[in-house]
């Protein structure tokens, strides 16, 4: 407005919407990560984002069996066409799932859920009763797979409220480990150990582990974020404020990423 | 040289649907969002198929159709949602109130119908997998059992594992780019499960973009992912996988998916959607033409050839 002559001039850090704040702290969990199963929409985001950043050697992998994908734009979908063409692969569906994934080779998978439990167990099949539920959700697709065979799962929930973050799921679709080691089924990976919500990030190491917060964003306390979860939640003994969004992370996202804000809404 | 001497296996969508979908049986349509056969599910719902169960890993809009044209009672799927787009209106409906009739709904994750169909089409009595461990899902889906393995584990002691059952339908419906008259489909692009899926029915009815000469398709024998002896009926129907894409051809209906959660939301709105898109038309080539050559225009897509490969020959 006045006599403003310095360069960030595009970044006002009041302007950071939730999905782009969201994207920031996810890319920044993906450092030193290689391989990511990510659908579409905050995990293209967050994973362009670590490409340019913290990750440049990550590889995506979509669930509908594009490898290296170089897309000429954003994709709408896992299976947008801009995916396919120029991609250094496209697999079928048992090599995807049977190989890539319960072969090990993914090391994170991202996931998102209606409801989440204090040890990383999801539901995306129903709220209410299974047999006449109050809402139908779309179900696992791949998301059991992901679960049990990714080295490890990021979770990324826009709202965070007692509703989502529940002491008991109304169905479990998609149990983390320690759920299956309770069954005796032995999973490949740690389960959910980042969760990144717009109050902060929640963590856990893997197997025995609650879910614990570690980080909030600035402004936010952690009474309210225990308030807003519908379990007792266990905190870190030292919290750490989220560095908020820098402008090279946003100017990269907003120019680079997604110019045409198709997901930064 | 001798030309194929194959059976010329080319019909019309009517009578393919005619011949190999009866009420009360099991119809399998595959495509992973890519090549969804959706002008065959519109046939299906024009002669008034009843009492069907559908197998479709992904079911999507085609389905949702489906459901309420009152061809469906029984699914078999294992994600129940309108891409990334939003909701299947009917099919909540009547997985939520029953209303207007009840619908039968088998759960599964994607890799258990993958290994359902592998099972299904290598004729095995289960295929294990490292799924469902935990889940809720075998509580509600006594499809999803567990055994132990005959192997001693990593650790050498017994080791617990999930199997699903095979599924083999009466008849798998695919949509792809192209085959010759006799069969022999070439895809490509995200080609998902669709041989397994043609492997494991009784019937299968191939859906193409296009018939090429046999020379075409003998030029790149790596890409014919369904070979004839698997395919029981060939049919030409040009933008049948729309609002799905077909790579190469024609782009993705984004507008459609959206427009989809608003249409299905309103029962009486989709119904009336039946009555003048599908009812209201005597094939796929009316749709087409209804849509105009504007609307298709806005779908085109350019062009990214491949590089041709040497199969070389014997000097």
């Amino acid at each position: 407005m006045t006599t403003t002559t310095t360069t960030t001039t595009t970044t006002a850090p009041d302007a950071i919407t939730s999905s782009e704040l969201l994207s920031v702290v996810a890319s920044r969990e993906l450092a030193a990560r290689r391989t990511v199963f990510a659908g579409i929409g905050l995990p293209t985001l967050a994973t362009e984002l670590a490409h340019l950043t913290v990750a440049p050697e990550i590889e995506v992998v979509y669930e509908s069996g594009v490898c290296g994908a170089h897309p000429s734009h954003l994709p709408e979908t896992i299976a947008d066409a801009v995916l396919i063409t120029g991609a250094e692969a496209v697999l079928s569906m048992p090599a995807l799932f049977g190989c890539v994934l319960q072969g090990g080779h993914i090391d994170v998978g991202f996931l998102g859920a209606a409801q989440i439990d204090r040890w990383g167990n999801l539901n995306t099949s129903v709220i209410g009763d299974w047999d006449s539920p109050s809402v139908r959700l779309p179900g696992s697709g791949g998301g059991i797979e992901v679960m049990a065979n990714s080295r490890e799962v990021f979770v990324v929930m826009r709202r965070h409220n007692p509703r989502s973050f529940t002491g008991n799921l109304d169905f479990c679709t998609t149990p983390g480990p320690d759920r299956a080691l309770a069954e005796g089924i032995r999973p490949l990976g740690a389960g959910v150990t980042r969760v990144i919500t717009e109050l902060g990030i929640l963590a856990r190491a893997g197997v025995g582990e609650e879910l614990r917060l570690v980080a909030v964003h600035p402004g936010v306390t952690v009474e309210q974020v225990r308030a807003a979860t519908g379990w007792d939640l266990k905190v870190a003994d030292t919290v750490d404020t989220v560095p908020p969004p820098t402008a090279a992370e946003l100017r990269l996202l907003r120019e680079d990423v997604d110019p045409g804000r198709v997901y930064l809404r | 040289m001798a030309t194929t001497d194959r059976k010329d296996k080319t019909m019309s969508m009517k009578a393919a649907i005619a011949a190999f979908v009866h009420d009360g049986g099991t119809v399998c349509l595959e495509g992973f969002t890519h090549l969804v056969p959706t002008a065959a599910g519109h046939e299906i719902i024009r002669q008034g198929r009843r009492d069907l169960t559908v197998v479709r890993m992904t079911a999507d809009i085609v389905v949702d159709q489906m459901i309420a044209a009152g061809c469906v009672s029984r699914l078999v799927s294992s994600f129940v949602g309108n891409s990334s787009a939003g909701s299947l209106g009917e099919l909540r409906r009547r997985i939520e109130t029953g209303e207007p009739a009840p619908l039968a709904f088998e759960e599964y994750s994607h890799y258990g119908m993958i290994c359902r169909y592998l099972a299904g089409a290598q004729r095995l009595p289960f295929h294990p997998l490292r799924s469902y461990g935990g889940s809720d899902l075998p509580s509600v889906n006594s499809g999803l059992r567990k055994v132990t393995s005959p192997y001693p584990g990593p650790d050498g002691e017994p080791e617990q594992i999930y199997v699903v059952p095979p599924v083999n339908p009466d008849v798998t419906i695919i949509h792809a780019q192209r085959a010759d008259r006799s069969g022999n489909t070439q895809m490509w692009g995200l080609t998902g499960i669709q041989a397994e899926a043609v492997y494991a029915a009784e019937k299968a009815i191939v859906v193409v973009e296009e018939i090429v000469d046999d020379e075409v398709i003998r030029s790149d024998p790596n890409r014919t992912l369904v070979p004839a002896h698997a395919v029981d009926a060939v049919v030409v129907c040009p933008r049948g996988a729309h609002p799905s894409f077909a790579q190469g051809y024609y782009d993705r209906d984004n507008a459609f998916y959206r427009a989809w959660s608003h249409i299905s939301k309103d029962p009486q709105r989709l119904q009336d959607w039946l009555a003048e898109w599908v009812l209201g038309t005597a094939d796929h080539a009316e749709y087409v033409d209804r849509l105009g050559e504007e609307f298709w225009a806005g779908l085109a897509v350019g062009e990214a050839l491949s590089l041709p490969v040497n199969y070389g020959r014997r000097l």
